[in-house]
């Protein structure tokens, strides 16, 4: 019966030393705030890179590919020259629609300065120059408001983080860029993914207006089942010997641009979090030991009574998982409240353009907060629950 | 002077808290220093930045080129001592993209334009004699272990060559540096020699990326960029001009508020540190009443025993300061070695300690002084009698 006479004397221990705790509301404020601040700054931080990466990852499709000169990561940095969009756009692993045309967009891609909403500072704005196909390829896009743009009129559609960053981008007003003005005609969504930074136009009309000739790379749904069709693009296109083309999948592609910055911001969230730990977790140990030193004789008093040093270790542990639970908890709620879905926009170095994105304050963000304030808790309990067993029963008791 | 003995009996009354509370006061102050490093990386571009020194770009996109030809006319624009031009590369060194910039420059103009950088006179000469030349930043080459005289392979991924291939090699004459370390962040590139980029390149031929200008007095950076940007007003490549700092500052709100992000962060952590240093204060001065007692009735002051428990705060507060920073300072060159040129060197600054210490004695303030005027106010009888 000693296993169930020791959960006893826990639960007694523990009851009486809970009731203890809002007589010290200071101290224990103190840990419940420490840790508050921790499991904050982590997981807004983390929502951070955690919404940069959702939005990229959300971009494309497993059936589609896009098209990139042989050597270039990006679009900006590629070239296609008309006629080679032409051929790939014609090969035969790519899908067709009800009138055989191909599901194939061929792009260029430009910066636009646009400043955010009450700033002056220009901003790399990507500008998407697609063919009419570009919604077909493209069909999680939906246009939200307004309409799409005509062929052959500078008109352009807007992507809605795009319109909610930058100023100007609102239906019916005018944009000017390179010696033309632009009409915004309708605002488009797209799942929220990386587009929704973009502006888009017709692609001829763009490639006069921006005094281009070529594309930078062609986007398209591949036939039929895809882990078939991909090797035989690839096949195809390393066999034309005018072609010098890497064929990506879509989500390879935009994981990829994902990285570096995601990276960052990762490790900054973790380094700040870790350091504001070890502060927490000297704070409760400051706590825990000041509460064990104001209860030294209840405790010696229980310990002259018969309980064991188990369940005085188990009740100032509890204590501190306690405290530390509800300053996660505080924490995480904060940074929910706060945060998630706030939406930001920052400058990615992989693409060299602005791309919007919103804080995610997920499930897995909160637990993990929660298991940091557990073990911020655990060390900051345990030693002064170890000492509080080890305490000497006479001595305690004398003094006063 | 001779109260000390006083206050660091009361900071002792209690060794664990007082060392706990000083552990997480030293903590706060390291990630202070860290933190701020950082910041200061990221505005440094705006730091460091010369009051004479323009800069052009295309109007509508800073990607677009501008012709080559334009040098003539900026460098005859009354105001202007000297012109440079650089492009951007695309540089992929070990299939890395945009591992490090590469800047196409015309050497002599360039290094000219920027007396900060540090540039044996060997390998400058060496760099405007040899056409395949490059320069590295130091802390680049180190990060590579690159030796001067090797061959550089180093892809574009912008720039064919004429026969299509985008490999590209460079010689590596010299290295380039900079004492101050605000400044070594804009050495972590490589310079290669325009001359023979220019004529080995497949596509756009006589065009360069931007322009910087030397002025003769500051004052007149905002007539000079007119005059420069009315040259050029109306024709195909229209240019927007600017003074170097204003760019940076531009460039840097592009990639979002920065500094708000970090003292956001910052403001978290010493919120806590208020609250957990306060708390220990308040504990300790309560726990020495008695003895602030007996120091009154022994004739001190109430304005002499408040200024102790003032100075019991400012202690804690000053000395975990003094200890963090100095702990940040030791641990960034650490940092820096590790990021090799990855990331603009991280380094404590004055102004780091400066702030460190108002904030350090703002917060004694915050947290001793309720403590504090409630000492002075304090009756020995009620004191000793034990009512509090």
């Amino acid at each position: 019966m000693a296993p169930l006479r020791t959960l006893r004397q826990v639960v007694a221990v523990t009851a009486l030393n809970l009731r203890n705790v809002p007589h010290r509301p200071g101290a224990s404020l103190v840990v419940v705030v420490g840790i508050a601040g921790v499991v904050g700054v982590l997981v807004a931080v983390l929502a951070m890179s955690t919404g940069f990466r959702h939005t990229l990852a959300s971009t494309g499709r497993a059936n589609r590919v896009i098209m990139l000169r042989s050597g270039s990561d990006s679009e900006l940095s590629s070239g296609l020259a008309r006629d080679q969009a032409t051929l790939l756009v014609g090969l035969p692993a790519i899908a067709r629609d009800g009138d055989g045309r191909p599901l194939a967009s061929s792009e260029l891609m430009v910066m636009v300065d646009l400043p955010r909403r009450g700033q002056t500072e220009p901003n790399n704005v990507p500008f998407r120059g697609v063919q009419p196909s570009a919604f077909a390829v493209r069909d999680e896009v939906t246009l939200v408001e307004g309409r799409r743009f005509e062929r052959g009129v500078r008109e352009v559609v807007v992507g809605r983080k795009a319109a909610r960053q930058f100023a100007g981008l609102d239906v019916g007003s005018r944009i000017a860029f390179r010696d033309s003005d632009w009409s915004v005609v309708g605002i488009f969504s797209s799942g929220g993914d990386v587009h929704e930074s973009e502006i888009w136009a017709d692609a001829e009309v763009a490639m006069s207006a921006f005094r281009r000739t070529g594309f930078q790379s062609v986007t398209a749904t591949l036939a039929g089942d895809p882990d078939g069709a991909l090797p035989t693009l690839e096949r195809l296109v390393a066999a034309d010997r005018r072609l010098s083309i890497s064929v990506l999948r879509e989500p390879a592609y935009y994981a990829k641009q994902a990285k570096i910055l995601s990276t960052l911001i990762d490790v900054l969230g973790y380094t700040v979090a870790t350091f504001m730990a070890v502060g927490a977790m000297f704070g409760a140990l400051n706590c825990m030991y000041s509460a064990i030193a104001a209860r030294q004789v209840e405790i010696a008093t229980l310990r002259a009574l018969g309980f064991g040093g188990l369940p005085v270790v188990v009740s100032v542990m509890i204590e501190a998982f306690g405290l530390a639970l509800l300053g996660g908890a505080a924490g995480g709620v904060l940074a929910y409240l706060y945060c998630d879905g706030a939406s930001l926009s920052t400058l990615n170095f992989s693409t060299f353009s602005q791309v919007a994105f919103d804080f995610r304050v997920t499930p897995a963000l909160l637990g993990q907060g929660l298991v940091w304030a557990l073990g911020i808790g655990a060390i900051g309990g345990l030693p002064p629950a170890i000492r509080a067993a080890r305490l000497p029963v006479t001595a305690a008791l004398r003094t006063s | 002077m001779r109260y000390l003995p006083l206050v660091g009996a009361a900071l002792f009354r209690r060794p664990t808290r007082t060392i706990l509370t000083l552990l997480s006061v030293l903590v706060a102050y390291l990630l202070f220093g860290l933190l701020y490093a950082v910041q200061l990386a990221f505005q440094s571009g705006a730091d460091t930045a010369d009051a004479r020194r323009l800069l052009t770009t295309a109007r509508y996109s800073i990607i677009d080129l501008l012709p080559i030809s334009y040098l003539g006319p900026i460098e005859r624009v009354p105001g202007v001592v000297s012109v440079a031009h650089a492009e951007w590369f695309g540089a992929k060194y070990q299939n890395e993209s945009n591992a490090f910039p590469v800047f196409a420059v015309d050497p002599l103009r360039y290094l000219d334009m920027y007396p900060e950088f540090v540039v044996p006179p060997a390998a400058r000469e060496r760099f405007a004699a040899t056409r395949t030349g490059a320069l590295a930043g130091r802390r680049l080459a180190d990060r590579y272990h690159w030796v001067v005289g090797q061959r550089l392979p180093i892809s574009s991924e912008i720039h064919p060559k004429v026969d299509g291939s985008l490999a590209w090699e460079f010689d590596l004459v010299g290295t380039l540096d900079a004492e101050d370390p605000a400044v070594q962040g804009n050495t972590d590139l490589v310079l290669i020699n325009v001359a023979y980029f220019d004529e080995a390149r497949l596509l756009g031929r006589g065009r360069t990326g931007w322009y910087i200008e030397r002025i003769a007095e500051p004052a007149q950076a905002k007539t000079v960029s007119a005059e420069i940007d009315r040259l050029f007003a109306n024709s195909p490549d229209e240019t927007r001009t600017q003074p170097e700092k204003e760019f940076a500052v531009g460039f840097a709100k592009q990639i979002g508020d920065m500094g708000a992000l970090v003292t956001r962060i910052l403001a978290a952590v010493f919120f806590t540190i208020l609250l957990l240093t306060g708390n220990t204060m308040a504990q300790s001065v309560r726990e020495g009443i008695p003895e602030l007692a007996i120091l009154k009735t022994l004739g001190f002051s109430d304005r002499t025993v408040a200024a102790l428990v003032l100075a019991e705060a400012l202690c804690l507060l000053l000395f975990g300061a003094l200890l963090g920073l100095a702990g940040a300072t030791a641990l960034l060159p650490g940092v820096n070695r590790s990021t090799g040129g990855r990331f603009p060197p991280l380094f404590v600054s004055g102004a780091t300690w400066l702030y460190g210490a108002v904030i350090a004695v703002a917060l004694a303030f915050a947290v001793g002084l309720p403590p504090a005027l409630r000492v002075a106010r304090l009756r020995i009888v009620d004191a000793l009698a034990g009512h509090r």
